[in-house]
């Protein structure tokens, strides 16, 4: 009898734990701060249409979570990791922001991270792509949500040797990410028995690639991949097209988003791959978010800014489920519930923080296929979420424990 | 390996006509109204956009564009003479500097507001598209346009300057526009006519390079560090210097993308630094 009544009493401990959290909304108010780039190199794929994002995840959830506001508020970090951090510090200090979202560019993230998980907050990465950032630089507090440099590299790498194109010759960003791009993307290539015939490294940034294009024709590889990212892109497509590279050989855009198609116009991306994490016309659910999207933005969502909507809507689910805001139980129930929504199916969270999800090998739409505005893509392949993500990284401390 | 080097050496060709073209612009300004017009820039940029927007809302075509936009940016940039820069005469060139170098930061953050950052594509027009393939390399029809029209632009104005009445005037109002004044030519009107045609050809070369590079409000700014180098290697406010250090610096720019790619964008300073440390007027420039 007395070990039932114990029995019942240790049934009822978790109940009553979660109803005395839940009045643990700090401040009582959930704050979100959107720390992005609003005028720089990135500021169309993520910047206003982020903040955009992360306030019709607020508002679709209702406007409160655990009975408590949810407040967005937004900053210019203009791609500089030193005002980056300058704001994170404010943000958590003064003004008791809960999670600070998007932070697009690597170099942002990584200096806002471990500031974060001091301060125990959370970070919710959606426009940065370097592998570091859940490698040796990870910390128990961070989700890299949308993407990274491993999953572009892996999915365009592998589809493009799979199709016949076994020669590639590099134009890469002469910076980190750019030999980042360029290092995954040779490993993939390789491995998938292609072969790498040369490479030339970019000043960053770089407006004619003529002298470029010319030396990746002259390497006769039947690749040439783009590891770069923004406008470098953008002009190195533009020029190859000018040069008559793309007659004999074809480009590989390793790092390329909805808004550097739209830019270009498909007569002149047409025919490329890419991958990606999100595309609007993809199905019903993921149609229906970004025409809502467009009416408030007057342009589709990119895969940052998509990410961006769906982290902030897992952090709010995670907040709910664990009955509190505080960092340590909503990060165990992010990673605990799995993210099934418009941009992610079965979506894990690692305990290195990496969200892996099916990834979308593209192609670009020639003008003829186009039949709308925005209609830019015709997806290709879904690449499973084991084949997109890389492994868990040993460096990442919370790996090792 | 000789033939990978002729179209290096090509290239290089291509990029410093463009240099010639804006710097020469900046030279005339200089050279006359003691004025860095670092609005340059903005001004190339804006003359890609008027092409641009003129293309797409207007459906004017590129050869009228080539036309017309530089008269329109040109008369903009009498206008701003007129209001502005006129203030600014006799006073130390830094005024004149800190002036233009705001505005360019007013325009580009206007055209960012209004047109994004990634930019919009211009067609190449139909007449010159494709290319012809020399043995050593596809040369693009429009990359040989550009050095021909550059090239005719740029000798035309060195032969408006050193052989017409015109030109001499302006040479003189270069020299002592006090004692210019006094044989009863109106300066200031020239002044005015002198900046705009410095910004006409900034538009000029904006609109030659929209169907190359991608129209972006930052265009100017990318380009614009360049282009001061040439002009302060080839000796400030030297018609001539301008034209050929631009020719010069984008043969040496070539050069050096071919043998060791991440320096191209360093090497133009490390010239100037040398020829600062062993002609400081520059190579065409006298010291005053």
């Amino acid at each position: 009898m007395t070990r039932l009544v114990r029995n019942i009493a240790l049934l009822c401990l978790p109940a009553l734990f979660t109803l005395h959290a839940g009045a643990q909304v700090s401040n009582d108010v959930v704050k979100i701060g959107v720390l992005t780039d609003m005028t720089g190199a990135y500021s169309d794929l993520a910047g206003a249409g982020s903040i955009i994002a992360a306030q019709m995840a607020a508002e679709d959830f209702g406007g409160k979570v655990l009975g408590k506001p949810i407040v967005i508020i937004s900053a210019d970090h203009q791609n500089k990791a030193d005002i980056a951090s300058s704001i994170a510090r404010k943000w958590f200090d003064e003004e008791q922001v809960d999670a600070i979202a998007d932070l697009v560019t690597s170099s942002t993230a990584l200096a806002v991270m471990p500031i974060a998980a001091e301060k125990k907050r959370i970070t919710l990465l959606s426009g940065p792509g370097s592998t570091p950032i859940t490698g040796e630089s990870c910390t128990a507090y961070n989700v890299h949500y949308t993407y990274n440099t491993y999953a572009m590299a892996a999915g365009t790498g592998r589809a493009v040797v799979q199709q016949g194109g076994n020669t590639w010759f590099f134009i890469t960003a002469d910076y980190v990410f750019g030999k980042s791009l360029e290092a995954d993307t040779t490993q993939v290539v390789t491995s998938s028995g292609g072969k790498v015939l040369g490479s030339v490294r970019a000043p960053f940034p770089t407006t004619d690639f003529s002298s470029y294009l010319l030396q990746a024709q002259a390497s006769g590889a039947k690749i040439v991949g783009l590891a770069n990212a923004g406008a470098d892109t953008i002009n190195a497509i533009k020029q190859a097209n000018e040069f008559g590279l793309t007659k004999k050989q074809s480009l590989a855009g390793l790092l390329v988003f909805l808004s550097d198609i739209h830019s270009l116009g498909l007569a002149t991306a047409k025919g490329m791959y890419l991958t990606t994490a999100f595309y609007w016309d993809r199905d019903e659910a993921s149609r229906a978010f970004s025409k809502r999207f467009f009416e408030r933005h007057k342009r589709m969502p990119t895969m940052v800014q998509a990410g961006v909507y769906s982290e902030v809507t897992h952090y709010l689910e995670a907040i709910k489920a664990a009955g509190t805001d505080s960092a340590d139980p909503v990060m165990a129930k992010m990673r605990e519930m799995p993210v099934n929504d418009f941009f992610a199916k079965n979506g894990r969270i690692g305990v290195d923080g990496l969200h892996r999800h099916d990834m979308y090998l593209a192609q670009v739409k020639s003008p003829e296929e186009s039949k709308a505005p925005w209609d830019y893509y015709r997806i290709v392949r879904t690449i499973p979420a084991a084949e997109a993500f890389p492994p868990l990284d040993p460096r990442c401390p919370s790996v090792k424990k | 390996m000789l033939q990978a080097l002729a179209g290096q050496l090509l290239v290089g060709l291509i990029n410093g006509s463009f240099y010639a073209l804006l710097s020469l612009g900046l030279a005339v300004i200089f050279g006359l109204l003691n004025v860095v017009n670092f609005a340059h820039g903005a001004q190339y940029m804006l003359g890609a956009f008027v092409a641009w927007i003129g293309l797409t809302y207007l459906g004017i075509g590129y050869w009228w564009a080539l036309v017309l936009t530089p008269l329109v940016v040109g008369v903009l940039g009498m206008v701003f003479e007129r209001l502005c820069l006129r203030r600014l005469q006799g006073l130390d060139p830094l005024y004149g500097l800190l002036l233009t170098f705001g505005v360019t930061l007013v325009l580009e953050g206007l055209f960012q507001n209004a047109f994004g950052i990634s930019g919009n594509s211009y067609p190449v027009p139909s007449l010159l598209q494709g290319g012809t393939n020399l043995g050593f390399m596809f040369l693009p029809r429009y990359r040989a346009w550009v050095v021909v029209a550059s090239v005719a632009v740029c000798l035309g104005s060195w032969l408006v300057i050193e052989k017409t009445r015109f030109g001499a005037y302006l040479r003189a109002g270069t020299e002592n526009p006090p004692l210019l004044q006094a044989f009863g030519v109106n300066v200031p009107v020239m002044f005015t006519v002198t900046y705009g045609y410095g910004v006409a050809l900034a538009a000029f070369a904006g609109v030659m390079a929209a169907p190359i590079y991608q129209v972006t409000p930052l265009m100017g700014s990318n380009v614009i560090m360049m282009v001061f180098a040439v002009v302060v290697i080839g000796g400030m406010g030297s018609i001539l210097g301008s034209i050929v250090t631009g020719l010069g610096v984008g043969l040496i720019e070539g050069l050096t993308k071919f043998f060791y790619a991440p320096a191209a964008d360093v090497v133009v300073f490390v010239v100037m630094a040398l020829v600062l440390l062993l002609r400081p007027a520059g190579f065409f420039g006298r010291s005053r």
